[in-house]
């Protein structure tokens, strides 16, 4: 069981370096905020697959929900300050 | 000795994981911000979502198997809210959607700057 986690933990962290290609070479912020937004959600799944294979998930989901909660709040609040922005000017 | 739960787990964690990579190429190879709005979105949601099911089959217990399953609910609420919030200010900031009578747009689709 800990060699199919352990090849999950590899496929998972192939799915997470993909968009740092669009992060990279993004035309613009949008697609950067975009794909910070997707690399954050995968992340939550790959630190659920680390507490599988040190037998304490019920630690680590504790992580894994503060850094959904702090996905979801730096997303918003990002959006709105481009709002706020625009309205500004 | 191999349980049924270990692998009913680790086939949704498969399934999930194949969604996050064609949501991850999705988000690399679609021309526009809004058509990589929908694979940042919707297709690693289900991903996340089903993979996160997947391993509230794997713990220990009921109790971390329901942390698991709010941690899925959390992110099937929070995620596709993000995106959309994102997409809506793009749009407000004059950024125009791909169209395919003229597919140039989506290069001289920069935003301008607003400072």
């Amino acid at each position: 069981m800990d060699l199919v986690i352990n090849i999950f933990i590899a496929l998972f962290v192939v799915a997470i370096l993909i968009p740092f290609i669009r992060l990279v070479k993004g035309p613009t912020v949008f697609d950067r905020l975009l794909s910070i937004g997707a690399i954050g959600g995968k992340t939550i799944a790959l630190v659920l697959l680390i507490g599988l294979q040190y037998d304490r998930v019920g630690m680590f989901i504790d992580i894994a929900i503060a850094y959904a909660v702090l996905n979801f709040i730096s997303g918003i609040v990002v959006a709105e300050y481009f709002r706020m922005r625009r309205e500004n000017q | 000795m191999i349980l049924l739960e270990d692998i009913i787990g680790s086939l949704l964690i498969f399934i999930g994981l194949f969604f996050m990579i064609v949501g991850s190429f999705g988000l690399l190879l679609l021309p526009d911000f809004f058509a990589r709005t929908h694979a940042a979105s919707k297709v690693d949601t289900v991903g996340i979502v089903v993979a996160l099911i997947g391993i509230s089959f794997l713990g220990q217990g009921w109790f971390e198997a329901d942390k698991a399953l709010l941690a899925a609910f959390l992110i099937m609420l929070t995620n596709p809210v993000s995106a959309h919030a994102l997409a809506k200010a793009a749009y407000r900031a004059g950024h125009k959607p791909w169209t395919k009578d003229n597919p140039e747009r989506a290069s001289e689709s920069k935003m301008k700057r607003a400072d």
